[in-house]
Parts: C-alpha cells; sequence; structure tokens
C-alpha cells in the first residue's frame, strides 16, 4: 500500500502545479493583443455589441478576476469555448486526445523496445560493428529534425513506393510511420543512454564478484547487468515522454492527424487563447501523470528507493 | 618517436586547462566538429560576397524550380528564387537566433541558479518553485504559448525558445554551486580567509563550468533543430523570411518532384546540428575523461 | 620453511600486462608463488604493487582485450589454469576459488536481495540440491557469519560495511572452497569492524580448512592473521618468509625494513616514522635493474644495472643484491 499512498500525494502535489501554470498561462496569454470580440464578430458589428460580448466573456474585468473565474469554470470542467472555432474546447480535446496519445505511446513504445536492446547490445559488444552502427544511427537521428525526416520518409515510403497511405488516418497503416518519425528520437536518446548505462553497469564491482561467484558473461549480464543498468533509463523514458508530446505536434502536422497537435498549431495561429490555454494545461496534466506512473516503475526496479520517505 | 616522447612534459606538468584542450585536440570527431563548424559559420559570415541579399527575394517565374545547375548550385524554388541564397540568408537566422538562445538562456540561468545555490533558504526555495513549475510545461509547448501572445518575429521566437531552456540552465547552475559549496577545499578556502567573491571566481567558477559549457553545446544542438521545426511549422519566422525550417515548409508541395528543394536544407540543418554535437561530445569528454566511452 | 602438505597454487615466472591505448602497463614482472594446503599468505605491498592484478589474474578475470597474461604458468592442484578453458573456469570459480574484494560498498548487487546473492553460488554450483537444502544451507552460512537469518530478503543499502563484508564473506565461503583469495578485505573498514572480519575470517578457515591468500599493505593485519609473507613489490616478489622470518629474522629486502619502519609502534614513543623516500616506479616504463634502486638507502651500481638472483635460507627468499654478495663473499 506504500506506493498507492506515494502515488496520492503525487497526484495531490500535482495540483498546485496545476494552479500556478495556469496562473502563468495566463499571465502570457494575457499580453495576446486584439480586440477578442472584434475578432468573434467581425468587422460589420457595431461599437456596442462588441463592447456587450466583453462583457458577456469578462474580457473587461481585471487579470486576476479572470483568472478565478477561469480556474472556478475549470473546475466544473468548462474550458471554456474557441474564439475562432464554434465548438467546446474540452469536447474537442476529447475527441483528438485518442489519436495522439496512441500515436505517442507508439512511438514511446517503439523508441523504447528498438532503442533499449540495441544499447544494451551495442554495450556488450563494445567496438563492435554493431556498436559502431548503432552510435553511428544515433548520431545521425539527433541531428536530424524531426519534421525533415518525416517528410524525407513520406516522400520514399508513400509518394515514391506507395507502401503507405501518405496522410490522414484512414487505417492501420496510417499508425505505422508517425511513430515511428516521433519515437526516432527518442530511440536515439534511449540506444544512448541504455549504452551508457550498460557500460558504466559492467564495470561495476559487484559484475565482478557475480564473474568470481562462477557466472558465465551471459548470465551475470542477464541476472545482474541488465537490471541495474535499466534504472537511469527507466527515469528517461519519463523525462522523454514530454518532449514526445511536443514532437506530436509536428508529426501529427506533417502527417495531417487530426490530433491535439494540429488542434493547437491552429490555434496558436489563429491566437485561439481559450484553446492553447486548455492544450498546454491537458498536456502537463498527463505529462505530469506520465512521470508519476515512471516513478513507481522506478521504485519497482531499484530497491534503493524509498516511496516512504 | 623517441625523441618527441623525451621533449614532452609529464602529464603531471600541464594545468587543468591544458589537459583539456590537449584531450579536445585529440578527438578526431571533435575536431571535424570545430572545423564543419567553422565552415558553416564562415559561409554564413560572407554570404554577401556569394550571393547578394537581393536574391534571397528576387521572384524569377522564367527560372522557376531549376534543377541545380552553375547558374543556380542549389536550384531555384517555386518561385525562382535561388535555393542557394535563401539557405546563405536563412543560415543567419537559424544559427545567430540559436547563439543568442543559449546566451540569454545561459546567462539568465546562471543568474537564477547561482542565486539560489549561493543564498539558500527563502530565496533558493522561491527561485526553484518557479523553475520546477517552468518545468512541468513541455517547452516546445511554453514556447508556443509564448508565440500565440506576442505574435511571428524573430526576436519573439528567441524570447519563447529561451525561456523554456532558462529552467534547465537555472537547475544546473544550482545543484552544481550546492556541490561545490560544501566541497573541502572550498571550506579550505574559508578557512584561510578568502572572500565569497574570490571564492566564486578561484574555486566555483572554474569547476563548475564545465557541465555546464557542455551541456550549453549540446543544447545548442537541439536548439537549431527548435528553430527549424518552429520555423516549419510557421511560426516565428514567417515567409518570406528565409530560415532553415521555413525554406523546407515552403517547398513543401514541391518535394515529391523536386526532391532538391527538401533535401538541401535538410542536410545544411543535419551539419550544423551534426557538428555542434561533435564538438559538444569532445568538450564533456575532454572534461570528464572518465565518462569517455 | 619446509612443508610437506600438498602443493594448492603454485605461480612460476608470471608476466601480465595491460594494454591501453598509448602504454602498456606491466603489472606483474615474473612473479612466483607457493601455497600449500590450509596454508595463510599474506601478499603485502604498495598500491599498485600488482596485488589485485595477481589475484585477478588467478580467476582469470583480467579486464577483456586490456589485461593479459604473456608469460608464466599458474598451477592450481596440478592443472594449469592459465591455459584451461573458460569452461573448465566458470567451474571453479566460486566452487574451489573464491575472492573476497575489497570494497564491500560496492562489491554487491544493488538490486538484488543479500539472500539471493549468496543462494546464487549454490544455485551455480550445486543446481542438484533441493531448494529446501539450498534454503538450509545459506541459512546456516549467515548464522555462520553472524547475521540472522531472517533479513536475507532485505537489501545491500539496508546493511552497514562490516554487515556487507560479512555477507560477501559468505558468498565466497559457501561453496567451502579450498583456495580463498582475500583483496583488502578490510581496508574499508573501521578498525573495529577490521578486527571482527578477520576473526571471522579466522574462524572460518579452521571450520574448512582452506587455503587462503590475504592481500594488504597492512603488515599489522599480516603478522597477526597469516603464516607466510610474501612482500611483492613492482609485481614481483622481492621477499619470501614465514612470518618470524620476515618481522623477527635478521635479514629483510631494504624494501621490507623500509615497509616495516612505516608502522607506528604504540610503544615506543620517542621514534619518528621513517616513510620510505619516492615512488615506486612507473609500471609503463620500468627500469632496467632493480625496481627497487631508485628509492634503496643502499643502492649500489650493479644494482641498477640487472635484476639480482634470489638468495634464499631456510626457505625465506630475498631478491637483492646485498645478500647476493654477502652469499659470495660466504662462499
Amino acid at each position: 500500500m506504500n506506493w498507492l499512498k506515494y502515488a496520492l500525494k503525487r497526484l495531490l502535489m500535482l495540483i498546485p502545479v496545476i494552479i500556478s501554470v495556469t496562473f502563468i498561462l495566463f499571465i502570457i496569454l494575457s499580453f495576446a493583443p486584439g480586440d477578442v470580440a472584434r475578432m468573434v464578430l467581425g468587422q460589420d458589428a457595431t461599437e456596442e455589441q462588441v463592447a456587450e460580448l466583453n462583457h458577456e466573456m469578462g474580457l473587461d474585468r481585471p487579470l486576476l478576476v479572470r483568472y478565478v473565474r477561469y480556474m472556478w469554470d475549470a473546475l466544473h470542467l468548462d474550458f471554456g469555448r474557441s474564439w475562432t472555432g464554434n465548438f467546446d474546447v474540452l469536447g474537442e480535446f476529447s475527441h483528438r486526445l485518442p489519436y495522439t496519445l496512441l500515436v505517442s505511446f507508439l512511438a514511446i513504445l517503439f523508441a523504447t523496445g528498438v532503442g533499449i536492446p540495441f544499447g544494451i547490445a551495442s554495450a556488450i559488444k563494445q567496438y563492435s560493428l554493431l556498436d559502431y552502427g548503432s552510435t553511428f544511427v544515433v548520431m545521425l537521428l539527433f541531428s536530424m529534425p524531426a519534421f525533415w525526416l518525416g517528410t524525407m520518409c513520406q516522400l520514399l515510403f508513400c509518394l515514391t513506393l506507395h507502401w503507405l497511405p501518405v496522410s490522414g488516418i484512414n487505417s492501420w497503416k496510417s499508425f505505422i510511420l508517425p511513430p515511428l518519425i516521433l519515437g526516432a528520437n527518442t530511440m536515439a536518446s534511449m540506444i544512448r543512454m541504455s549504452r551508457t548505462s550498460m557500460l558504466d553497469v559492467i564495470r561495476m564491482d559487484y559484475i565482478r564478484t557475480a564473474r568470481a561467484k562462477g557466472g558465465s558473461r551471459r548470465y551475470v549480464t542477464r541476472h545482474h547487468a541488465i537490471r541495474n543498468s535499466l534504472i537511469p533509463v527507466v527515469t528517461q523514458i519519463g523525462i522523454s515522454f514530454a518532449g514526445t508530446i511536443g514532437g506530436a505536434v509536428v508529426t501529427e502536422n506533417i502527417f495531417a492527424i487530426p490530433g491535439i497537435g494540429t488542434l493547437l498549431i491552429n490555434a496558436v495561429k489563429s491566437r485561439d487563447v481559450p484553446v492553447v490555454m486548455g492544450t498546454v494545461i491537458f498536456i502537463t496534466i498527463i505529462v505530469g501523470v506520465i512521470n508519476l506512473v515512471v516513478d513507481l516503475i522506478c521504485a519497482l526496479v531499484d530497491p534503493r528507493i524509498d516511496l516512504a520517505s | 618517436m623517441a625523441r618527441k616522447k623525451k621533449t614532452k612534459k609529464p602529464l603531471s606538468e600541464y594545468s587543468a586547462g591544458e589537459l583539456i584542450l590537449f584531450r579536445f585536440r585529440k578527438n578526431k570527431l571533435a575536431m571535424i566538429g570545430v572545423g564543419m563548424f567553422i565552415f558553416v559559420t564562415l559561409m554564413i559570415l560572407i554570404a554577401p560576397l556569394i550571393r547578394p541579399y537581393s536574391m534571397v527575394v528576387k521572384q524569377d517565374i522564367v527560372h522557376r524550380l531549376n534543377k541545380p545547375s552553375a547558374e543556380h548550385i542549389f536550384g531555384t524554388d517555386e518561385l525562382g528564387r535561388d535555393l542557394l541564397a535563401r539557405i546563405l540568408y536563412g543560415g543567419r537566422i537559424s544559427l545567430f537566433c540559436s547563439l543568442a538562445i543559449i546566451g540569454i538562456a545561459f546567462v539568465t540561468g546562471a543568474i537564477i541558479g547561482g542565486t539560489a545555490g549561493f543564498f539558500g533558504g527563502k530565496v533558493d526555495t522561491i527561485l526553484m518553485r518557479v523553475v520546477d513549475m517552468l518545468m512541468s510545461v513541455p517547452s516546445a509547448l511554453l514556447a508556443m504559448a509564448i508565440i500565440t501572445a506576442l505574435g511571428n518575429g524573430v526576436w519573439k521566437l528567441v524570447l519563447a525558445l529561451s525561456i523554456g531552456q532558462i529552467a534547465r540552465f537555472a537547475r544546473m547552475v544550482r545543484s552544481s554551486v550546492l556541490t561545490l559549496r560544501n566541497r573541502e577545499y572550498i571550506e579550505a578556502a574559508k578557512c584561510f580567509g578568502s572572500s565569497s567573491w574570490r571564492i566564486i571566481m578561484k574555486h566555483i567558477l572554474p569547476n563548475g563550468i564545465g557541465p555546464i559549457i557542455v551541456s550549453a553545446t549540446l543544447t545548442l544542438g537541439s536548439v537549431i533543430l527548435s528553430i527549424s521545426s518552429m520555423g516549419y511549422l510557421g511560426l516565428g519566422v514567417a515567409s518570406p523570411t528565409p530560415e532553415w525550417g521555413t525554406i523546407i515548409s515552403e517547398n513543401k508541395v514541391n518535394i515529391q518532384y523536386y526532391p532538391y528543394l527538401g533535401i538541401i536544407p535538410g542536410i545544411c540543418i543535419m551539419l550544423t546540428v551534426m557538428s555542434v554535437n561533435f564538438i559538444g561530445d569532445g568538450l564533456r569528454d575532454a572534461f570528464d575523461p572518465k565518462s569517455k566511452k | 620453511m619446509e612443508n610437506d602438505k600438498k602443493v594448492v597454487l603454485e605461480i612460476k615466472d608470471l608476466h601480465v600486462q595491460y594494454n591501453t591505448d598509448d602504454a602498456t602497463v606491466r603489472a606483474v614482472n615474473g612473479l612466483n608463488l607457493t601455497l600449500h594446503e590450509g596454508e595463510k599468505l599474506g601478499l603485502v605491498g604498495e598500491t599498485g604493487a600488482g596485488k589485485t592484478t595477481l589475484a585477478l589474474s588467478i580467476l582469470k578475470l583480467l579486464p577483456e582485450k586490456v589485461g593479459e597474461i604473456t608469460k608464466g604458468s599458474i598451477t592450481y592442484k596440478g592443472e594449469d589454469l592459465v591455459t584451461a578453458s573458460e569452461g573448465h573456469m566458470l567451474k571453479l570459480r566460486g566452487h574451489s576459488i573464491s575472492m573476497i574484494f575489497q570494497d564491500p560498498m560496492t562489491s554487491l548487487n544493488p538490486t538484488m536481495s543479500v539472500g539471493d546473492q549468496v543462494l546464487e553460488v549454490i544455485n551455480l554450483h550445486f543446481p542438484e540440491l533441493s531448494s529446501a537444502e539450498k534454503t538450509k544451507k545459506v541459512d546456516e552460512m549467515f548464522n555462520m557469519v553472524g547475521i540472522p537469518a531472517s533479513r536475507k530478503g532485505e537489501f545491500p543499502h539496508q546493511f552497514s560495511g562490516g554487515m556487507k563484508q560479512r555477507i560477501v564473506i559468505a558468498m565466497a565461503l559457501i561453496a567451502e572452497p579450498e583456495l580463498l583469495l582475500a583483496d583488502e578485505p578490510t581496508t574499508a573498514l573501521d578498525v573495529t569492524i577490521q578486527a571482527q572480519i578477520l576473526e571471522l575470517m579466522r574462524k572460518l578457515k579452521e571450520e574448512f580448512n582452506s587455503a587462503v591468500v590475504l592481500i594488504t599493505h597492512d603488515l599489522g593485519v599480516v603478522a597477526e592473521f597469516c603464516d607466510t609473507v610474501s612482500v611483492i613489490y613492482s609485481g614481483m616478489v622481492v621477499e619470501h618468509g614465514t612470518v618470524e622470518q620476515i618481522f623477527e629474522g635478521d635479514g629483510n629486502h631494504p624494501y621490507t625494513k623500509g615497509l616495516i619502519h612505516c608502522i607506528p609502534s604504540l610503544t615506543d614513543t620517542s621514534k619518528r616514522l621513517k616513510p620510505i623516500p619516492g615512488r615506486m616506479p612507473d609500471p609503463r616504463n620500468l627500469p632496467q635493474g632493480c625496481c627497487f634502486a631508485d628509492r634503496c638507502p643502499n643502492c649500489m651500481e650493479v644494482c641498477k644495472q640487472r635484476l639480482p638472483e634470489p638468495y634464499e635460507k631456510d626457505g625465506h627468499m630475498i631478491l637483492c643484491h646485498l645478500y647476493d654478495e654477502k652469499e659470495a663473499k660466504n662462499a
């Protein structure tokens, strides 16, 4: 039950973070210029109509009042309506979230599923062809912008070879390339992390002890080295998740996936404050929860972590 | 060989700085990185000698979508603009903005983190709370929120992206100040009666700066990538101002039949980021030879 | 010391080197050593004298691709270990030859319970035992090293340094090895704990009658624990004899003399400690003659030119030109 207590505590700790993050976002976004009511009503509206709408949206009141009102509404799951499109932020969000989460999870799955084994293998066979090969791939992926890799892969696999659909979400095939592109960078850092970590671990005294006990190299790697080398890598997964969600904005844009990323880009371009606000808050919460889960996994792997304290 | 060895000083006679430089110089990849980076910077700086700025925006419909040739080494785009000129001047934005972002984040982060670490107590708690808060928002999203508020523009983009980096630097500086503050040799310096200022300049700075410089270099690579991604998404730098990401984005529709329009700017980004990463890795190994794998 | 007991370990003219990117480090240079059944041999020398390298060479656990045995033989109960296959070594390690490492803080796996780590030895070498028998053996061993068996499920970070070393000893002895290599088993521990651990090792040694090689730089520990002593300098045995011969005998190698002068004495307060001047020669660049020549108070011209021949009397071996000369005069 220790971990349950810990999880609850961490969830509670998320509340002040969310409150302060929203406050900061509120201040930042209050700098957004322009007459919102005019934007909503169009050029033909009269001055009175504009003033009336401003009053209705509460935009004529001081910042702090508006903030409290926003939070009060948010508490009742009302995140406002879009300024430029005719939709409810939360509703739109719930339509789009599954796509973003699906692509992001597949990306992380790919990154860890491929990255960690390759990283560990190249540490075990240091200076082998595999090691040099994966180091080279890591180097390339770290210096390549994801949007470029995406565009180039789209050009090759979709437009030239016609193996995969170019964009949209028409079939399961639409969910092959986007996660690969989104996860590519994370995979590179997973390879690098697990390689470094494994190299550190196999030089540890306790590995030598295990060998002195009569374990073969393969046995010692399997029973002692891998578990220990995974500890820093698991922590890294949590950190990568924030980057992956941020990267999803780009990937969704390339492959025209109707997720949160495309919503956010359009909102930023049209300065649709409620949508930007809502999106950033939601993603911050998701990232916070994911990090909590990762910390729990870490505690499972590493007995030195004491959740009680 | 034998004679060379005799003239060489024993390793113990080199100063720490000399040793770092020595190890850095021995690192082949790092030297390649330095070479590539100098080349890129030089090309960007002498751009006016290669292509006048007017060619960046000069449209020439007759010569639109020309494949690379002697006249247009990198070819021309949909509007007949010379791709080489656009890449050269675009590089100015990509590279100089990244350096500015790192500079701003580095200085601000060092001030915040240094203050928090050195004074501790309430100052530390308050500053670090703010930093933690900034860090809990994915930096790409934070930058987008700021751009929503400020609108497009090169300097607004710089501001938006540097705020996301400040928190990281602040944390790093703080933790290195904290660990160093409690080291024995700082205690020893205090016992000898050194002033706080002298301790900071003479002991904390030289010992703590290494990892921070390394991290700044490695972050530079990812910042270049962020700028071009923002450009690709149409945030920050807007067409017709060239920027490596915007160049790819504005040619998106033509890439299928004129792949050079996408490949060339992409390779430019890649080589620049790669050179920075090589330098960063080389610095890391030079500062901390134990970490070398 | 004449000994008609069986020879457990015999090392002849062993050379070990580490090949790094910029240099070849000669860690062991022509080392000879004989160990009999049940004997407790102390291996004494400064840091970097090649003591740990020797222990790792016996187990053939030198760092791969870096450490290399270039010459000589290691014979364990009549079989040559230098040429032995890895498969054969796997059977010996932990079963017939065990090792206790220097730092108990780092020599236990932090993510595995201590009970499992001790049990692992049994699983590796006696897989045929039933799990009840295995558990019984582990529990017995825990009791023997003075840790309640109820703490088996705990992890290394929950134990103190001395306790961890007890666990390491339990791991090393549970298979009742014939040869135990103890690499500075007490160096990382408090003095009071040191005494406890030595006492424990002595007790267990009687129990299992293993031959022990105790590697240390602490002459006090050697005098207390060992039967015979080998003094190692620059990867060579420069003096070998029984504890009495070394500590109370008339002739010593100048290096051993220096070491003995470095022991602080509680009774004799007037004397200042006499440190040995200088440092050990760089193992990347060994001198031509005797390695100790540069630091030796009795250095002669011949010392810088060639290595001395071993001088031996009643099993007391000294590798020094001083005794060469004496011998020559006597003859």
